[in-house]
């Protein structure tokens, strides 16, 4: 892995430079069903898609300026499709 | 042995340089290398092969093959012929039992050894089973290339340094030069890196490295070039490659002796060094520039015996026959030709590694019949012969008839006898042959050795070479030093602001994490742990992580990231906290102290300062509530004064009201002391009245002064850990791992389930549902052994726990710890058994804690 990142801020700079923080996951919440089951639990902390070509995932710009930020990457060649900051929201109050 | 000075010659005759060679001392001239120099003082012999130890001689002169391989100062694989002559160096041979012409191990060679053919390993040596460990003993040495010294491991110093280019050239051929002067002409940013050792005149608005060596084109653009002692890692925008093609050797018997060169060497020899590389000599050629070498050769004094065009006459049988290691007749087609050199060239390959390895396809142009790349990656070009342009069809036989050993891969020593065997065992696709017979895995990777074997390999198959394809190129491209990859040797350490204090008063130290702390200022850490009890104690505690979390919605926040309640906190006042996963695993503590309605000040423990600030924000980034994260370890430092006197101590250095009414336990206050701004944080790590100061780091060496001045005795970790572990605290990540949860760890008190939601609380509450396997507890030693940490608890003959933290206390009067036990032996009193060294000792299961159980000396 040696591919360029571009940070929103900081521009493109060596992947190393970031910290990954995986695939993008829903966080299971509660609803008037009640809680969410076991199973779906462990599909959220454990298991992920793990996705042959495009995937949504979290990086964090470490030794850099410190943002968290967004990014669909094509996981068989890096190719970087798009990079966009969170959009917050406090679900689940 | 030098020959009247040739036009463009690399040698500075004014300047001789000398360097030792063994126990002899050798002269050669700036602009020599050391092949050069050791070859006109008449050495023929440079090395013994891989295997069969058989001698080899200069046989590229471009350092792609391993035959003029040496250890220079100390660094053993360095290819002489290219190593520019330093004054002063030792040489020495390498791979070599007793002298180089005369080695006892060459008889593996005459007798054919049992060591020879390839798959011996595997077939022959896997029994018996347990004299493998002699066996690998006996081959380890027989084996190989060079030997690291392992005491100059430090002697060289290598650098990473990170670069960037608009356009990077590869290659200092004509066509190379040409892309980077074009390249020039639009702006500035060319680099052109050439491996030597002829130098690439100036070109106006390029930087020219070399010697240098392109190792490989990764994504991104990143090129690695290896320029000696300095690693340059290049971005590049665009690449151009322009490596030209390699010479080729002929496979024909005997094709690998000393006095059998490519036309490279002996071209460079008598062109860049002006040395006349042999008597007599025969030229076997394929195209044009392999028979040019002639001329060359008759110029330089040489009797060139005959000239072979293999195009014109198709040679059936070739052989070369020595004497001592050496060729001293070549016999073509039954006739013999009395010569010491043969120079043997099969026509030309690209050389197209590079782009292979940046994605490129190569396939086999049987017009050509070489490899050719065909479809290259985004951002990478190809330049001159690499794309095959230019190039004489090779039509040469893929082994020539004869006697002895005729040898495809002369990095690993493998014949074409090899080949057929592997092939007869049925190795049939060209990358399995590939490992059995470990072809083109040697030093050359394939640059000498890959199109013979595939040419060889499709004439036993019966089957096109296009049809095999390549085996696949990895970088490097050439052989590259171990240290130029690790780059410079250092070790970054954290130090806290009372480092040298710590060194000044004795402290051993040792690596906590990143850190480094004191383990203990004198021999015995018990006296340091009696201070603290009876006493005063200061310890340095700068190294807790600490983080400001401030804004109208950071209680929010915080309520959110831990299990239990932050928003109740009343300002001044400190909670313990434990972050958990979503996954309900115990990542971090620490304690949380509200400054006021919207300022908290979180500590974490010493490794998770950059992991907890990370993960908060992270968390904020999701949520987004109006809270600032910010990560102030380094600002700050913190000092824990702990003892029985500690506030009589405090109170002496600060005119605020330290009174137990004014700063009771679990308060957060801001402080004076000794002129000092601190914020006091009133805990009890360590089991005593203590309180921790923390202040801005430029100050810490005073206040340690003043302290330590007043009577405070310095403590170290180790007396720590026996502090903490008589109160039973747990330390996260030595007593808990991943897997711990908040239950199982003795901590079913903090979760609060009635919390809307917090960071794992699904998961506790499924925990909650469901009794714990394991428990973690503490335990008490019977007869005084401190079992080591990580020992194994045994119940009824089965492996059931382990010991987690064990130490001796003085102040209870025993070996005390923590482990964790199967839930059913877990209760207070249950006996089980440990594991230390070969024997089983008894301990018994004690809940609480052990000193001051119910908590009175702390809250004093
Ligand atoms: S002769 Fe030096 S590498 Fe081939
Ligand atoms: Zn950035």
């Amino acid at each position: 892995m040696s591919f360029l990142l571009s940070c929103p801020h900081c521009g493109p700079r060596p992947v190393d430079e970031y910290a990954f923080f995986g695939e993008v996951t829903r966080r299971p919440e509660k609803s008037e069903n009640g809680s969410p089951s076991l199973r779906e639990l462990t599909e959220y902390v454990y298991f992920r898609d793990n996705v042959a070509g495009p995937q949504r995932e979290w990086w964090q710009h470490r030794t850099g300026c410190g943002e968290w930020f967004l990014a669909e990457r094509d996981t068989r060649t890096n190719e970087v499709l798009s990079i966009t900051l969170p959009e917050p929201s406090r679900k689940h109050l | 042995m030098r020959i009247a000075q040739q036009s463009g010659e690399r040698i500075d005759r004014d300047r001789p340089v000398v360097f030792r060679f063994g126990e002899t001392r050798i002269g050669g001239y700036e602009g020599d290398t050391f092949g050069s120099a050791l070859y006109a003082a008449g050495l023929r012999t440079f090395s013994r092969s891989f295997k069969y130890h058989r001698t080899r001689g200069l046989y590229c002169c471009t350092g792609h093959c391993p035959n003029c391989m040496m250890t220079v100062d100390g660094v053993p694989n360095v290819r002489v012929c290219v190593e520019p002559l330093r004054e002063g160096a030792h040489v020495k041979e390498q791979n070599v039992w007793g002298k180089l012409d005369l080695d006892v191990l060459s008889i593996t060679d005459k007798v054919g050894g049992p060591f020879t053919p390839v798959g011996f390993y595997y077939r022959t040596m896997i029994r018996p089973r347990r004299a493998w460990p002699l066996y690998e003993k006996v081959l380890r040495n027989l084996a190989g290339l060079g030997r690291v010294d392992e005491r100059g491991g430090h002697s060289r110093r290598y650098d990473v340094e990170h670069r960037r280019a608009r356009v990077l050239v590869v290659g200092g051929s004509d066509a190379g030069r040409a892309a980077a002067l074009a390249a020039a002409r639009e702006g500035p940013g060319v680099v052109l890196v050439d491996e030597g050792p002829r130098r690439v005149s100036e070109l106006t608005g390029v930087e020219v490295l070399t010697p240098a060596r392109a190792l490989g084109i990764w994504e991104g653009g990143l090129v690695p070039v290896d320029c000696g002692t300095v690693l340059y890692r290049y971005r590049a925008e665009r690449i151009i490659v322009a490596t030209g093609a390699l010479e080729q050797p002929i496979v024909f018997p005997g094709n690998d002796l000393v006095g059998v060169m490519l036309p490279s060497a002996a071209r460079r020899l008598i062109r860049d060094f002006s040395i006349q590389p042999g008597e007599r000599a025969v030229v076997l050629g394929a195209d044009e520039p392999g028979l040019e070498v002639a001329d060359d050769l008759q110029e330089a004094g040489v009797a060139v015996q005959r000239v072979v065009d293999l195009r014109e006459t198709p040679v059936r049988e070739l052989e070369a026959q020595r004497r001592r290691g050496r060729v001293r007749a070549l016999l073509v087609d039954g006739e013999e030709v009395a010569c010491d050199l043969v120079v043997a060239s099969g026509g030309r390959q690209p050389a197209y590694s590079l782009l292979a390895q940046a994605g490129a396809r190569v396939e086999f142009d049987s017009e050509l019949g070489v490899f050719v790349p065909t479809t290259l990656p985004p951002g990478v070009e190809a330049v001159g012969t690499v794309t095959g342009e230019g190039l004489q069809k090779i039509d040469v036989r893929p082994k020539h008839a004869g006697r002895g050993k005729c040898f495809v891969c002369i990095c690993e020593d493998v014949t074409t006898k090899d080949v057929k065997r592997a092939i007869a065992e049925g190795f049939d696709s060209i990358e399995l042959a590939k490992r059995y017979t470990t072809v083109t895995m040697g030093p050359c990777q394939g640059k000498l050795c890959q199109l013979a074997s595939i040419r060889l390999y499709a004439q036993e198959v019966r089957a096109y070479e296009s049809d095999l394809g390549t085996t696949t190129a990895r970088p490097p491209w050439s052989p590259v030093e171990m240290g130029l990859l690790a780059g410079r040797h250092f070790e970054p350490a954290r130090r806290t602001s009372l480092h040298f204090r710590h060194e000044e008063a004795g402290a051993r130290m040792q690596w906590a994490g990143p850190w480094k702390r004191p383990y203990a200022y004198g021999e015995r850490p018990e006296d340091e742990v009696r201070a603290v009890h009876e006493s005063l104690g200061v310890i340095d505690v700068s190294t807790l992580g600490k983080i400001l979390v401030e804004g109208p919605e950071a209680a929010a926040l915080l309520e959110r990231l831990y299990p239990n309640r932050f928003a109740d906190l009343r300002p001044g006042r400190i909670r313990y906290g434990v972050l958990t996963s979503d996954g309900g695993r115990i990542m971090d503590d620490g304690t949380i102290g509200r400054l006021s309605e919207e300022l908290y000040y979180v500590t974490t423990t010493s490794t998770g300062a950059d992991s907890v600030t990370a993960w908060f924000e992270w968390w904020n980034a999701v949520w987004g509530y109006e809270a600032e994260i910010v990560n102030v370890t380094g600002a700050l430092a913190a000092l824990n004064l702990a003892g029985p006197q500690a506030r009589e101590a405090l109170q002496r250095l600060t005119e605020d009201d330290v009174s137990d009414e004014a700063l009771k336990y679990l308060d957060a206050k801001p402080l004076e002391v000794a002129g000092i701004p601190c914020l006091a944080l009133r805990i009890g790590f360590v089991g005593e009245l203590g309180y921790e100061l923390h202040c801005p780091s430029p100050a810490a060496e005073f206040l340690w002064d003043r302290l330590v001045g007043d009577g405070a005795r310095p403590f170290g970790l180790e007396p720590q850990r026996i502090l903490r572990l008589e109160k039973g605290h747990v330390i996260v990540g030595q007593d808990t791992d991943s897997e711990s949860n908040l239950l199982s760890a003795a901590m079913s008190w903090l979760p609060k389930l009635d919390k809307d939601d917090f960071v794992g609380k699904l998961a506790v509450e499924h925990f909650a549902e469901r009794e714990p396997l394991e428990r973690l507890v503490g335990f008490v030693m019977e007869d005084g052994v401190v079992p080591a940490e990580g020992a194994q608890i045994v119940i009824e003959g089965y492996p059931a726990g382990r010991i987690t933290s064990a130490r001796r206390s003085e102040a209870v009067g025993s070996v005390i710890g923590l482990a964790w036990l199967p839930v059913e032996r877990a209760d207070d009193g249950t006996r089980f058994e440990v594991r230390v060294d070969r024997r089983l000792l008894g301990g018994r299961v004690k809940s609480g804690p052990f000193y001051d159980v119910d908590g009175k000396r702390m809250r004093s």
